[in-house]
């Protein structure tokens, strides 16, 4: 059943409107399991579009395998997924910096809050993002700050390639992901893939992976296919290459192989004179897990990450 | 007067963009100015160039006190300035949340991370600062409630009001923060409003900055004493909140007073003409912060007042 979960007046005849589509096949809904999947927080992040499709698809097609309830919210940011932007398109802030929200702020902290309220009562939640339209990424969950230990269990059932424990960046307390676990709900932040694009390989993997921890947690009773268990990382063992230099970026390897020692990744060249101004070589022996495709680049602009140390 | 730069940006197909310090007088580092560090602060940075321009007159007359030196730096983010945007670059990074940055990450930190290793040791530390909320302040001086702060210091400015704000989560990114964690008594002053010159507002901008920089005996300046500033919280300003969205005709500005009961603002029915919702104030005050774009949404904040003290 698909419901609005908050909803607000615009200028000209349209309604800024949250939704969700609650699937759930059982009379009494009171003691039912319920994970939620929610996506389209940042709206250029799109890999969340075909997960919630292909959930909703697998569930609709096997209703009779379903024993709790699935909430898809597909797009927390409906015009920023719109007009492929990041941030929330009318205050050009970042709603994952709005969380808890606030029924007394002003309109979207409004709309925040609602989400919140919302979502309060999962036993899990999975926020969907892609990777920024900078990097690829590969299907992994990122665990950070006091959380981390007791969302490890679920993550590892996510056939995600990786687990990224402490992920560098500081914990943001505003994040929709460290709102809900602060107010007691589970929640695991899932990153793939690219900005403005879908991988469909990486969508399935992490949709098996949905199904696995439905699976594990008695609101699936349908067959799981086959899931791989994840590489484990903490920060000390990822290898960030920035560039140290401006020009355009050419990626010389391949996305989400293994690279040794001295071997090229990319090249940074200037298009005006023909002439490559950086060659950017591997440091270290690891799985390149992350590759820059967006070409423009300044210095310190992330060009690549290897994981290190993966047995 | 001496200019040096603290950091400068090289682009691919963009000239350089320099961040520039401007000092004064030579000695202990007293007090430290900065301007926009956000693209819409052409206000800030207005003021920031009219104290540039009196400070080299006091200069020339000998006017800045022995063993004293003050710095402004009348803008950092020129990049963002020259293209209409607020924040900074193709990832639309808000610098005054990347602070305190360091020397090895993405452009954005590396940038915020030498404004601090330059600006980090002054006495005092005044910021040019904007809302996220665009619209219209009467003038104040912005403080964090750190433990440290010092309303009776923010007092000396001479402008009508000290707000002091908890902070958020997302409030330990600001310069502001960063200024006190090392040990500089910081203040954000506002003044009426960002995108466009305000006069009148830019000009006690100004004069609060050399009365201030007067009463610590940084220079010798004859000054109006300015106004008995009057403290405030953040928590105890009243909101109004708009029921319906459309065209925003208001009918008070910062600095009015207005009575219980009396209309503050119409929305107009974009289409038809009518009045929608007629805006009530919701108590006797002094409207500290007005909207004033031309479109309003749906429960965003229109006004934010004063409650008015009965002798
Ligand atoms: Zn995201």
């Amino acid at each position: 059943m698909i419901e609005t979960i908050a909803s607000l007046e615009l200028p000209v005849g349209e309604h800024l409107a949250i939704r969700r589509n609650r699937l759930c096949y059982k009379e009494d809904t009171k003691s039912l399991g319920r994970v939620a999947v929610v996506s389209g927080t940042h709206g250029d992040e799109l890999e969340g579009q075909y997960i919630c499709y292909e959930v909703a698809r697998r569930i609709a097609a096997h209703p009779e395998y379903l024993t709790g309830i699935v909430d898809i919210y597909p797009a927390l940011n409906p015009l920023g997924v719109d007009l492929a932007s990041k941030a929330l398109p009318i205050t050009g802030m970042d709603l994952n910096r709005m969380f808890p929200g606030s029924r007394e702020g002003n309109a979207m902290e409004q709309i925040a809050a609602a989400v919140m309220e919302d979502l309060i009562g999962t036993d899990l939640c999975i926020d969907v993002h892609s990777s920024d339209i900078f990097v690829q990424e590969i299907p992994q969950v990122r665990l950070s700050g006091e959380f981390a230990g007791r969302m490890l269990p679920f993550a590892k059932l996510m056939n995600v390639d990786v687990i990224w424990m402490n992920a560098t960046a500081t914990v943001h307390e505003a994040t929709l992901a460290h709102s809900l676990n602060t107010m007691g709900v589970p929640t695991m932040v899932v990153e793939l893939g690219q900005g403005n694009s879908i991988n469909m390989p990486y969508g399935n993997q992490v949709v098996d992976g949905i199904f696995n921890v439905m699976h594990e947690m008695g609101i699936w009773t349908g067959e799981v296919p086959p899931t791989q268990l994840p590489a484990i990382s903490s920060d000390g063992k990822v290898e960030f290459i920035r560039s140290d230099v401006e020009g355009i970026f050419l990626p010389r390897n391949k996305h989400n192989h293994f690279v040794c020692v001295g071997e090229l990744i990319g090249e940074i060249v200037d298009p005006m004179a023909g002439q490559v101004k950086r060659q950017v070589a591997a440091g270290k022996d690891g799985l390149l897990f992350t590759l820059r495709n967006y070409p423009v680049v300044y210095e310190g602009d992330l060009l690549a990450r290897i994981l290190t140390g993966i047995v | 007067m001496h200019i040096h730069e603290i950091y400068t940006v090289h682009s691919t197909y963009r000239e350089d963009m320099k961040i520039r310090g401007y000092t004064f007088g030579q000695g202990e580092k007293s007090a430290c100015i900065v301007g926009p560090l956000r693209g819409n602060e052409i206000q800030q940075m207005y003021v920031c160039s009219q104290l540039i321009r009196a400070l080299k007159e006091l200069e020339a007359n000998s006017c800045i006190c022995t063993g004293k030196q003050i710095q402004v730096i009348p803008v950092v983010n020129s990049y963002s300035i020259n293209v209409g945007r607020r924040f900074y670059g193709v990832d639309n990074v808000d610098l005054n949340r990347a602070f305190p940055g360091n020397s090895y990450g993405e452009q954005d930190r590396r940038i915020v991370h030498a404004l601090m290793e330059d600006i980090g040791s002054y006495v005092y530390g005044i910021q040019f600062a904007s809302f996220y909320m665009d619209g219209e302040f009467m003038p104040h001086v912005r403080m964090m409630e750190t433990g440290y702060q010092n309303t009776s210091l923010a007092n000396l400015f001479g402008l009508p009001y000290v707000v002091v704000h908890k902070p958020a989560p997302i409030d330990t990114g600001t310069l502001n923060y960063n200024w006190q964690a090392a040990n500089t008594a910081a203040f954000s002053l506002f003044t009426r409003t960002n995108w466009e010159i305000d006069e009148r507002s830019a000009s006690q901008g100004v004069a609060a900055v050399l009365r201030f920089l007067k009463r610590m005996g940084i220079i010798r300046y004859d000054s109006h004493s300015g106004y008995i500033s009057h403290v405030l919280y953040e928590q105890d300003l009243s909101d109004v909140h708009t029921g319906r969205a459309g065209i925003f005709r208001g009918l008070a500005r910062p600095g009015d007073d207005v009575r219980y009961g009396r209309p503050l603002a119409e929305i107009i029915d974009p289409q038809e003409g009518v009045v929608r919702e007629t805006i009530i104030a919701p108590t006797d005050g002094i409207v500290f912060f007005a909207h004033t774009k031309a479109l309003i949404n749906q429960g965003d904040i229109v006004y934010r007042l004063v409650h008015r003290l009965h002798e």
